[in-house]
């Protein structure tokens, strides 16, 4: 019955959607907004902790275990959860999609540091960098793809996250597909799923575009003899 | 006699806090200004600890080291490994920086201004013949050769007085490791660094060292002395087994052509005539003679090719197929002679000017005294 109803409108309804121009863009705007706060966030979060799993690989497995388990939760379950002590807000989301950032983040940030060759960081060492110099102008250099391959797997989870934060009416363009499934309504559910698809696709190019112009020294490698 | 750059003081190295034996035990050593010092032994004897304790990569749990009369482990380390040029066996250059950047990185850790880190970069690629275009490139698109180079113009970068090498020229094939070994030496012969270099081809410290400590287990000298004293005389059978064998051979590498003596040979001119060329080939029992004119060396004429002519001139004197100059060592010398149908090794100093011959019996000679 539900199908019946949903085959009786046209699968692209255009005029609705250039009649609703605004909401479309500032929901891709929020969309985009809550997206960025929560991979911002996880990373200040992120980072320290990395770094003190980095240097001392005791507290590596306890800070894996409590953001694995943070990632396990359903996010609808996670929201739901919050709801009494933040309320339907802008706060309850970001918990949430900053939790789920957590472990991916973490995780590739050790092992970029990792993966920078004890003899690259023995030969820095002996020509006299101090740790400090060291971290900063060496490990997280060279760390830095496997960083940004983490912040791009962040977001683009992030993405589709913030689509199921349309329940908490902090969706972006969840919102959407919420309406969609609300009044069996096709033009809105393809709007806001391939609008949100595209959103994700174009961040992951723009990221991957990124770590190319950062990373100029993994690009070259051919070999010049004399 | 020298000045002592670098001394080591019942030095020791224990990983392990609660027993277990050290890795070196209660090392002594004094290594002069100017010198290459080459540490050398088997894997495990310590030798890379040793060098890494006196730019204190390791620190050690016993005893002093000294680097120009100052103590080291008083010493900030960051400020004493700036000073001191380091080079590892994987080189160990920054992958994220172009060769410039590289060589820059410890004049520029020392505070020094953009211009004269320039200056000084052009020196460098003067000094190690490095090809400018290389300097905007990043280390994996260069050779492993190029890289060594890069490594060790690195080190030198802030001139300092004392450089550390594990196995430097460890990481390429050994037409690449010869060539660079010879460059160094020239480089060296120029600068007068305090060197020590650690490696576990005896063949390589025999070659660049001016004085080699064999090491033992446990950092254990078994014996420090010249690499000529080692091959003549070695303390003990350690050393003699870890030389090996070839020890004759090995001392011919460490001679240079020039050092010796040479036999006179029979020379001929091109205006010799063919009977007078004759006659000298027999007076030295040879059936050839070498054609020079003027002192430049020409080639060669066999004796019965001057049978039917009247001049030695009416002969195309032949070209040598292999000749040996003053910079030659004597074990390239043996080669040439018994790679050479004639028996003998053709002198030639400062190009193509012609000293005289080397025969078998003359470098033998050379090596019994």
């Amino acid at each position: 019955m539900i199908l019946a109803q949903i085959e009786d409108r046209p699968l692209v309804e255009w005029d609705w959607i250039n009649d609703n121009r605004d909401v479309v863009l500032a929901k891709l705007l929020e969309h985009a907004q809550l997206t960025f706060i929560a991979v911002v966030v996880g990373m200040i979060i992120s980072f320290p902790l990395a770094l003190w799993a980095y240097r001392h690989k005791r507290v590596y497995p306890p800070i894996t275990a409590v953001t694995g388990t943070l990632y396990t939760i359903p996010s609808l379950a996670l929201f739901a959860m919050l709801i009494p002590y933040t309320g339907l807000s802008v706060l309850t989301a970001e918990i949430g999609l900053v939790s789920y950032t957590l472990l991916i983040l973490i995780r590739n940030i050790v092992a970029g540091l990792d993966a920078v060759p004890s003899d690259t960081k023995e030969a820095a060492l002996g020509m006299g960098f101090t740790q400090r110099q060291l971290l900063w102008r060496v490990e997280l250099p060279l760390a830095t793809p496997v960083i940004l391959a983490g912040v791009r797997v962040a977001t683009v989870t992030t993405i589709g996250l913030v689509t199921v934060a349309a329940f908490i009416g902090k969706g972006g363009l969840g919102h959407f597909i919420l309406l969609g499934f609300d009044r069996l309504f096709p033009t809105a559910l393809l709007l806001g799923s391939l609008m949100s698809l595209l959103f994700a696709v174009g961040m992951d190019a723009l990221l991957v575009w990124t770590e190319r112009r950062v990373t100029p020294w993994a690009r070259s490698r051919t070999v010049v003899t004399t | 006699m020298s000045e002592v750059a670098i001394s080591l003081r019942n030095v020791s190295k224990k990983f392990s806090a609660n027993g277990g034996p050290a890795a070196v035990d209660d090392l002594s050593l004094d290594m002069n200004k100017g010198e290459t010092v080459v540490l050398v032994g088997p894997s495990g004897c310590g030798k890379t600890t040793t060098m890494k304790m006196i730019n204190r990569l390791i620190e050690p749990t016993g005893g002093s080291i000294e680097v120009d009369g100052t103590d080291v482990l008083a010493q900030d380390p960051v400020e004493l490994r700036r000073n001191i040029g380091y080079v590892i066996q994987s080189i160990g250059l920054l992958p994220h920086r172009t060769i410039r950047e590289n060589i820059a990185t410890v004049p520029k850790l020392v505070g020094w201004d953009g211009g004269r880190i320039d200056k000084r970069i052009d020196e460098l690629v003067e000094i190690f013949e490095l090809d400018r275009e290389f300097l905007k490139r990043y280390p994996s698109e260069l050779s492993g050769g190029q890289r060594q180079r890069v490594g060790v113009a690195r080190a030198l970068a802030v001139d300092p007085p004392v450089m550390l090498m594990d196995e430097p020229f460890g990481a390429v094939d050994p037409i690449v490791r010869e060539r660079l070994q010879d460059q160094f030496l020239k480089i060296q012969e120029e600068l007068k660094k305090t060197i020590v270099f650690v490696t576990h081809d005896i063949d390589e410290a025999i070659k660049m060292a001016d004085r080699i400590a064999i090491l033992n287990t446990g950092g254990v000298i078994e014996q420090y002395a010249t690499p000529e004293e080692i091959l003549r005389e070695p303390a003990n059978n350690f050393v003699k087994q870890f030389v090996g064998v070839e020890r004759g051979l090995k001392r011919l590498a460490l001679t240079k052509v020039a050092d010796i003596g040479t036999d006179e040979g029979p020379v001929v001119t091109s205006s010799t005539s063919a009977a007078e060329a004759i006659k000298e080939m027999e007076r030295l029992d040879f059936h050839w003679a070498s054609v020079v004119d003027d002192g430049e060396l020409k080639g060669w004429v066999e004796h019965s090719a001057l049978k039917r002519v009247t001049n030695v001139s009416d002969v195309e004197p032949k070209p040598f197929s292999a000749y040996v100059t003053g910079e030659s060592t004597l074990r390239e010398a043996l080669d040439s002679i018994v790679t050479s149908r004639t028996q003998v090794a053709v002198v030639a100093i400062e190009g193509q000017r012609y000293k005289g011959i080397l025969t078998l019996q003359r470098i033998s000679k050379e090596i019994l005294t």
